[in-house]
Parts: structure tokens; C-alpha cells; sequence
């Protein structure tokens, strides 16, 4: 049963719908007016700290933040 | 066959309900999903044990479809973080689908409709409330409930105009120089973004 739907171009050249969505909700936050701008982009930041684990030991933990850090 | 499996089952509920105080709700129960022939076939297989259910019994009734058409549209209008409306009752709410600006009164047809980057307005009487919003989906249901999932939905005079040319141009340029599909692709999602917000300013 070949589903015969337009494939969108964003899933053709392998983006998923949740790359495109945030893709879309970024390039629209960066249109806004200045304090609703800052507000946004302060909303959005993400700070975390990631350790891949391997012979029941966490190895270096690798971070990824927007905060500067101090 | 029917009586049948009603009575085999019935018996093997005395059984065990009298072995246990906690026996999980039988499936005669809930509503019935179950294929009667599938419960007599396993009743003579493995006979102390309940029939599996299926995911069905498990899920709550939907919501009842009144039987005349409600005269308020309920909506409810989120964002991951916050929650714009909830509950609130309007007259019709015009949503930008990937298959053009859909109206949606009370007793629309239950619907999925994935939304394009445009403008939704909320129609309370006379008034109307704009929102650009940046993708996100629709929920319409039977009983007039309208869910409505956004990324990022921002009132229009959030919006600056001349970040929105900059960045069109911008995406423009990167469209015609763009080598690989995923930077077209990309490109493109810019420009069709751009181009939405300023049709919703101009508009």
C-alpha cells in the first residue's frame, strides 16, 4: 500500500520534522523585537553535561551549554 | 459459540476470583475487544491463566459526541513553554494548514492537519486575536475540542520587519549558492519561513 503523498523537500534531502520544526522556531525567534527577542533566546538555552559509559564506568563527561561559564 | 465463551469465562471468573482478592479487571469487564474465538482457544490451552488484553482495554472511553452541534468551539493552545489557552471557548479559529488557511467552527470533522509557518486567529465575537505562528499541529476533535500544538507562536507586533527582509535576502543569497541538498533544503525552509511572516505583516 505505496502511500502516494508528496514526500516534503525538507524529508527528502533527510532533515526530520522535528529538525525542520525547531529550524522554523529559531529563524522565527530571530525576527522578533528586542525584548521579547532576549526573552526568547534566554528561554531556549540549554545547559547539559553528557558521559558515555563503557565497562560499567562513566567516562569524561562532555558538556554543552549556552550559559558562559564563569 | 457466543454464549459459549461468555460462560467459559464466567466460570474461570469465579475461579479466580476466589483464589485472589486482587484480580485485575477481567476484560468482560471494559469493553469487550476481545475475539471470542481467540479467549475459547486459550481457555483450553492454559485455562487458570486470564486471556491477554489488548491495548484497547486499557484506554479510557473517547469523549462523547454530543448529539447536536455545540454552539462554542473549546480550544486549547500550547506552546513547550507555556500554555496560551486552555479550555477557552470561542466562536472560530482560522489555522494555517500545510493545505492552506482551514476555518474551524464548532462540529468541524475530526481532523489531523499538520500547520505551516502563518497566522492563526481566534475569533471570540467580535474579537480577534492574531498569532504568527513558526509549525506545530491540529487537533480537531469530534466534541468540538480543538487542540492546537505550536513551537513557537508570537502575537504580530512582536515582530520586527527589517530583521524579517534581512533575514529573507539573506536566505535568498544562501538558496542560490547552496551545493548540498540538506544546505538547499535548509535554505529553503528560510526562505518559505521569511516569506510567511511577511506576508502576515503585509496582510
Amino acid at each position: 500500500m505505496a502511500s502516494n503523498a508528496a514526500v516534503p523537500f525538507w524529508r527528502a534531502a533527510g532533515m526530520t520534522y522535528i529538525t525542520y520544526s525547531n529550524i522554523c522556531a529559531n529563524l522565527v525567534r530571530n525576527c522578533l523585537k528586542e525584548p521579547f527577542k532576549a526573552e526568547s533566546i534566554n528561554r531556549e538555552k540549554v545547559h547539559f553535561s553528557l558521559s558515555k559509559w563503557s565497562d560499567g564506568k562513566p567516562q569524561k563527561p562532555v558538556l554543552r551549554s549556552d550559559t558562559p561559564q564563569v | 459459540m457466543f454464549k459459549q465463551a461468555s460462560r467459559l469465562l464466567s466460570r474461570s471468573v469465579a475461579a479466580a476470583s476466589s483464589k485472589s482478592v486482587t484480580t485485575r479487571a477481567f476484560s468482560t469487564e471494559l469493553p469487550s475487544t476481545l475475539d471470542s474465538t481467540f479467549v475459547e482457544a486459550w481457555k483450553k490451552v492454559a485455562p487458570n491463566m486470564d486471556p491477554p488484553q489488548t491495548p484497547s482495554a486499557f484506554m479510557k472511553p473517547r469523549p462523547s459526541t454530543p448529539s447536536s452541534i455545540p454552539t462554542k468551539l473549546t480550544v486549547n493552545f500550547v506552546l513547550p513553554y507555556t500554555s496560551e489557552l486552555t479550555g477557552k471557548e470561542v466562536d472560530m479559529v482560522i489555522i494555517p494548514a500545510s493545505t492552506g488557511q482551514m476555518g474551524v467552527l464548532p462540529g468541524h470533522v475530526p481532523t489531523i492537519a499538520e500547520l505551516k509557518p502563518g497566522i492563526m486567529s481566534v475569533h471570540e465575537g467580535t474579537d480577534v486575536k492574531k498569532y504568527f505562528l513558526s509549525s506545530g499541529f491540529a487537533f480537531l476533535h469530534a466534541n468540538s475540542v480543538a487542540d492546537i500544538i505550536a513551537v513557537e507562536a508570537v502575537p504580530l507586533d512582536h515582530i520586527d520587519p527589517s530583521q524579517v527582509q534581512k533575514g529573507l535576502a539573506e536566505f535568498q543569497q544562501k538558496l542560490a549558492s547552496a551545493t548540498t541538498d540538506l544546505e538547499k533544503a535548509e535554505a529553503q525552509i528560510g526562505v518559505e519561513v521569511h516569506s510567511a511572516i511577511n506576508a502576515a505583516l503585509s496582510g
